[in-house]
């Protein structure tokens, strides 16, 4: 509780610089206006014009939060306008890649712990993997999956799993590697088998990496389902909302589709800390 | 009854900066119920030496058999419990958890398991901790639950390197009279490296002084002290004389 009033403060102060910026942003378009139709600006006819265009360049805060609620609230989830109907068709595809991505991941750590042509040969490809820029390979997968059959949530989910298992392999390498040389031996006099040494040491060694990496990976995911949105036509999901907003130049439609997308981010993400709060205080772990 | 057995043990590693010989030529007998400890400066090969007993380090020369069998087999067959310099419980495991570690992996059954981890913990004095998790507990008492876990699973050789080294006069003093007690009480076949001349005249039956670059035995020394040991005997004329006689060996060993 002790975190609420640094972040209100800070939150506030966005919010005033927010405010702040919409003024000069958008008041070329109010001069033009009042040009056109020959009168005077006075300062504060200046504010409140700039605070409540219609496609400002930079929509005012309370605009967006305006735009978030009734596509929110006030809108039937079943609706092609609900804001919730398109968040969760990203998020369902969120979660999906993230589950794909955290079994390779894991798996991809486990084989290059264990296995020396692996740690040699593969490690390097998993960085090369993350160096292609998604937005050029998003396409590519979405036309290769479509012309095998396969559409809709999935091939969203291969860009978020492609952009998810990255933290996963990297965190979880260096997490099965925490055991020290002695706890190690110390396996070795009791005559442990591999997989034991596994199970009862690498691994539960492994969970405070694993659950930093899952934030990570959440994260990437997200951004992942959006990016796989935006090739697909804009039919649905947060992707496809910035997308339409951009074509029609809705900024404040683009703006509470990021706000909803980064609300989602951190709700997921703080999801991850609860659980790794309550797992790691069972182990004893907690720090 | 010998029950570990080195003869011309060589061990050689290979280094970037050229062979590195860490023991040439060490022969030893240790007989059941001894209490030998290893004394030398760094690099004399005590740990090495220990590290054969307990097959974590091959032998390049000579021969070593633990129990009658070669070294690995005896590893295999569990015949020895190892105390490393940390305690290296394991964070997520309580004390009990910890001990019961080794009868997991040799497949004890669950009350067996129960059974011994109770033993144990009233062998090191540790009754009532079960249930605590490791950092709960000061940096003596950890050492405590890892000797608990080595004594565990009731191999009849332990095998312990500098268990005390990282810990303070007062609390070493207590656990090494401890650990007398416990020798006594279980009449377990003991090695024990440590670099303190009080610390191994004060234990040992035997007392084996080595010395570096080779790693080598430079004088075995058969203790005269009774079995019965309370800590002032180490202000007596006879711990004194053989205290005198290891510094002599370290000395010894160190100018050549």
């Amino acid at each position: 509780m002790k975190s609420v009033f640094p972040v209100l403060t800070v939150v506030a102060a966005i919010v005033v610089m927010w405010y702040l910026a919409a003024v000069p942003m958008n008041a070329q378009w109010a001069y033009d206006r009042a040009a056109r139709a020959d009168v005077e600006l006075t300062f504060s006819d200046l504010v409140a014009d700039t605070w409540s265009q219609e496609k400002p360049r930079l929509p005012a805060p309370h605009q967006v939060a305006v735009e978030v609620w009734q596509t929110t609230v006030d809108k039937k989830i079943t609706s092609k306008r609900s804001l919730i109907y398109h968040s969760w068709i990203t998020l369902s595809a969120t979660l999906v890649g993230f589950a794909l991505g955290t079994t390779l991941g894991i798996l991809l750590a486990v084989g290059i712990v264990y296995n020396r042509v692996m740690d040699m040969s593969v490690m390097p490809w998993v960085i090369a993997s993350q160096t292609i820029p998604i937005l050029a390979l998003a396409p590519m997968i979405i036309v290769v999956l479509n012309a095998v059959g396969v559409s809709g949530l999935l091939p969203k989910a291969v860009i978020s799993m492609y952009l998810s298992f990255f933290p996963v392999a990297v965190g979880m390498v260096k997490g099965l590697r925490s055991p020290e040389v002695m706890q190690l031996d110390q396996m070795h006099t009791w005559h442990a088998s591999a997989s034991q040494t596994f199970w009862k040491l690498r691994l539960p060694a492994s969970m405070p990496y694993l659950f930093t990496s899952l934030k990570v990976a959440m994260a990437a995911s997200l951004v992942g389902a959006i990016v796989g949105e935006l090739p697909t036509g804009a039919i649905a999901g947060l992707g496809a909302r910035l997308l339409a907003g951009s074509y029609y130049g809705q900024t404040i439609q683009i703006w509470s589709a990021l706000i909803m997308a980064a609300a989602l981010a951190a709700v997921m993400v703080s999801l991850i800390g609860l659980i790794q709060r309550i797992v790691l205080k069972r182990m004893g772990m907690a720090t | 009854m010998t029950v570990i057995s080195a003869q011309n043990l060589d061990l050689t590693f290979q280094t970037n900066d050229g062979p590195v010989h860490a023991l040439k030529a060490v022969s030893l007998d240790i007989e059941k119920g001894d209490f030998v400890s290893f004394i030398g400066p760094s690099g004399c090969g005590k740990t090495t030496f220990l590290r054969c007993m307990a097959d974590l380090e091959q032998p390049t020369g000579g021969s070593i058999t633990v129990n009658g069998v070669s070294a690995a087999e005896a590893r295999a067959a569990r015949a020895y419990g190892y105390v490393f310099q940390a305690a290296g419980l394991y964070p997520w495991r309580t004390i009990g958890g910890n001990i019961s570690l080794p009868l997991e992996i040799m497949g004890y059954s669950k009350s067996d398991q129960r059974d011994r981890v109770a033993r144990v913990l009233e062998l090191v004095e540790l009754a009532g901790f079960e249930k605590k998790f490791p950092w709960q507990l000061s940096g003596g008492m950890q050492q405590r639950a890892s000797i608990a876990r080595a004594l565990a699973f009731d191999a009849d050789i332990l095998l312990m390197d500098e268990p005390f080294g990282a810990l303070d006069e007062i609390v070493r003093d207590h656990l090494n009279e401890q650990l007398l007690k416990l020798w006594a009480r279980t009449e377990k076949t003991i090695a024990f490296v440590t670099h303190s001349i009080p610390e191994a005249v004060y234990l040992s039956t035997k007392i084996v002084v080595m010395s570096p670059r080779p790693g080598r035995i430079t004088d075995v020394i058969d203790s005269p002290l009774p079995k019965e040991r309370p800590l002032d005997i180490r202000e007596t004329p006879e711990f004194l004389e053989i205290a005198h006689r290891v510094r002599e060996g370290l000395r010894a060993g160190s100018e050549v």
